[in-house]
């Protein structure tokens, strides 16, 4: 008998100030119990601050397929880098 | 000694909740509310411990595992709802959530004690039982409000537990003493704040407050139902046995 | 050519993540492999759960029960690790209770006294971590990285396991009769945890191909035993076989043959535990169902109202 319950992906913050980061996911059957899983789950030994749950239906993905067309370009892209430049010896705070 | 039997009424009652919620260890409906339940009594077992200590330092000699191991069935003060058997997972968490309840009031009072330690233990306390409140609520409004089968079921676990709700805002000669000298909580005082509590979750669950009748009594003079003594036999069975042995 | 590019992503120390292309094989292999890992767990908190509530201070009572809510934990890491090849918890549990999926057979034994809890945090955890290690370079990446946690995690359940072992040996003589009958029972036991030597293994072949397996057998067990013998001897207690020999030219420890019979025994569903486990896991999961039901109804019920 098939009993599938919604799966939802955790993010944690482990600290004020980082960005979230994907732990794995959790089931539940509402948010609040989604929420309270990934406490248990995933914040045992203090890893977080705030956590982000997305049913992972919702969540979107870049296909393995599209990753030259998708992310190469920014490689040859260093300009956006800043160890791109040369700064004249000497100068500081920049 | 009053300050010594008052924090052990507390301590007991973390300590005997806690052995029960942990009996669902790998018996959990899903393996989250596995890891809930095992969550919610290392937090009570924490609590226990903490009060016990304190009493140990009281006592003078007895240390906390010897309060916990080596006391016999009458000189346990648990309120008696908390020894009840587990039962299916619906008798659990209307154990729960009348005892978070409680517990989430009686801590907010504790925490202004003017005992120090007393009032440093209710203040991290809370905090944990906060959580336990909020857990045990939802899961009465997901059974209340869930499917006929699990109306029924929690419905008549409230019904068979209302019994021993009476004891939480009991106030004996030692809940007196040390309400008077501003150490200990005015029991009484906080049943319409429970009330409400467990009103407002009822009506959201669409559950009936079950008619008051006979209520228990008598942990505090170390009276309790014959669940007690087995749960003890379990408990403490390792150090009784070897009496010389340091675990 | 989906087949050359993914084994040269392999052969380049490349993980493979759940939308990449990978043979059907790897798939099959990887879904066996870590639901049997995740099954493993979650049956393991079955003889550590033995003795819980008996446990004899309250500080080894907490350290227990966290230990075995890690189990619980790291089995849910696992089957959400593996539902991302395409296939649910709901179908994995039916796997399990249908006895089509195994899980590691060391939890076929009983917990039979106090002491077991100190050999299994030492022995089983001990062999446990030898083995992840050496997954966390495992080549599919949502396997590596719940290793990576899990192993993180795994370190102090040894650790109890032998302070258990430790204190009970230098305890009273009831005590160390108590530690040294847990390591005679749990010794051999361990080290089939390692599973069958190498050259009756019959998937070894491609698992290491494709950085399934990152390190065969035979040589994690030497490894585990190669550490534990010291250990053993340190607090005094005596490891169960008369073979037991540091081989100098070697650099090993030289041990007995292993009971195959017993091996394959247990494996095959002839051990001590075996119906006991997943009778409890069944019940577990039959006594649970109404409350599961009524979630998904007061779940369903939200969800409509929030439309209306």
């Amino acid at each position: 008998m098939a009993e599938n319950t919604d799966v939802w992906e955790v993010f944690i913050q482990s600290k004020n100030g980082l960005a979230h980061k994907h732990v794995g996911n959790v089931h539940a059957t509402d948010k609040e119990m989604a929420l309270q899983n990934a406490r248990d789950l995933y914040t045992r030994r203090n890893e977080g601050s705030c956590i982000w749950i997305v049913k992972s239906e919702y969540i979107v993905s870049s296909e393995s397929e599209d990753g030259e067309a998708f992310f190469d370009p920014s490689n040859d892209k260093m300009y956006r880098h800043p160890t791109f430049y040369t700064m004249p010896e000497g100068s500081k705070n920049i | 000694m009053s300050l010594l039997n008052y924090t052990l009424r507390i301590a007991d009652s973390s300590l005997i909740s806690a052995q029960r919620l942990s009996g669902w260890c790998s018996k959990g409906p899903t393996l989250e509310e596995d890891i809930a339940l095992s969550n919610i009594s290392l937090d009570l077992f924490g609590q226990a411990n903490g009060f016990l200590e304190y009493a140990s330092e009281i006592d003078g000699s007895k240390s906390a595992d010897d309060f916990a191991f080596k006391r016999n069935e009458r000189e346990f003060y648990n309120l008696k709802i908390t020894e009840q058997e587990n039962g299916h997972f619906g008798d659990t968490i209307a154990r729960l959530f009348f005892c978070s309840a409680f517990n989430f009031l009686f801590y907010t009072e504790l925490s202004k004690s003017k005992d120090e330690t007393l009032s440093a233990l209710a203040a991290k306390s809370l905090k944990e039982v906060k959580y336990h409140l909020k857990h045990s609520k939802s899961w009465m409004i997901r059974l209340g409000d869930g499917t006929e089968e699990s109306k029924l079921k929690i419905q008549e676990s409230l019904n068979s537990i209302w019994q021993f709700t009476g004891e939480f805002f009991e106030m004996d000669e030692i809940d007196i003493q040390m309400n008077g000298s501003g150490i200990g909580v005015n029991n009484t005082s906080l049943k319409s704040s429970w009330d409400k509590i467990i009103n407002e979750t009822l009506e959201q669950a669409k559950l009936t407050r079950p008619e008051d009748t006979y209520m228990q009594t008598g942990s505090k003079k170390g009276l309790h139902t014959e669940c007690l003594g087995h749960l003890l036999s379990e408990m403490q069975y390792l150090p009784r046995a070897y009496p010389d042995a340091k675990w | 050519m989906n087949e050359k590019k993914f084994q040269e992503k392999i052969d380049l120390e490349k993980k493979i993540e759940p939308k990449d292309w990978m043979p059907a094989d790897y798939r099959k292999h990887l879904i066996r492999q870590i639901s049997q890992h995740a099954h493993s767990e979650i049956i393991g908190m079955q003889p550590e759960g033995n003795w819980i509530s008996r446990a004899p201070s309250l500080r080894a009572k907490m350290i227990l029960l966290a230990k075995v809510q890690d189990e619980a934990g790291h089995g849910l890491y696992l089957y959400s690790a593996c539902e991302t090849l395409g296939i649910s918890r709901e179908e994995l549990v039916q796997q399990l209770q249908e006895g089509k999926a195994k899980y590691s057979s060391i939890f076929n034994y009983p917990t039979l006294s106090w002491a077991d809890m100190g050999a299994v945090g030492w022995l089983v955890d001990g062999a446990a971590i030898v083995n992840q290690v050496s997954l966390q370079r495992t080549s599919y990446g949502p396997y590596s990285r719940g290793m990576v946690k899990i192993c993180k995690e795994e370190s102090f359940h040894q650790r109890q396991g032998y302070e258990i072992m430790a204190d009970m040996a230098n305890g009273t003589p009831q005590q160390k009769e108590m530690a040294q009958d847990a390591l005679n029972r749990f010794w051999w036991p361990s080290i089939m945890m390692f599973g069958p030597q190498d050259s009756d293994s019959p998937r070894t072949g491609n698992a290491m191909k494709w950085k399934i397996k990152r390190q065969f057998n035979d040589e994690l067990r030497q490894k585990f035993i190669d550490q534990t013998v010291g250990q053993a001897e340190v607090i005094g207690l005596t490891i169960p076989d008369p073979d037991l020999k540091w081989n100098e030219e070697k650099g090993h420890y030289d041990f007995g043959e292993m009971d195959w019979d017993e091996f394959w025994s247990v494996v095959n569903g002839n051990g001590p535990c075996n119906i006991q486990r997943l009778e409890h896991h069944k019940k577990a999961h039959s006594e649970g169902k109404w409350v599961r039901e009524a979630a998904k109804a007061y779940s369903k019920k939200q969800k409509s109202t929030e439309t209306n």
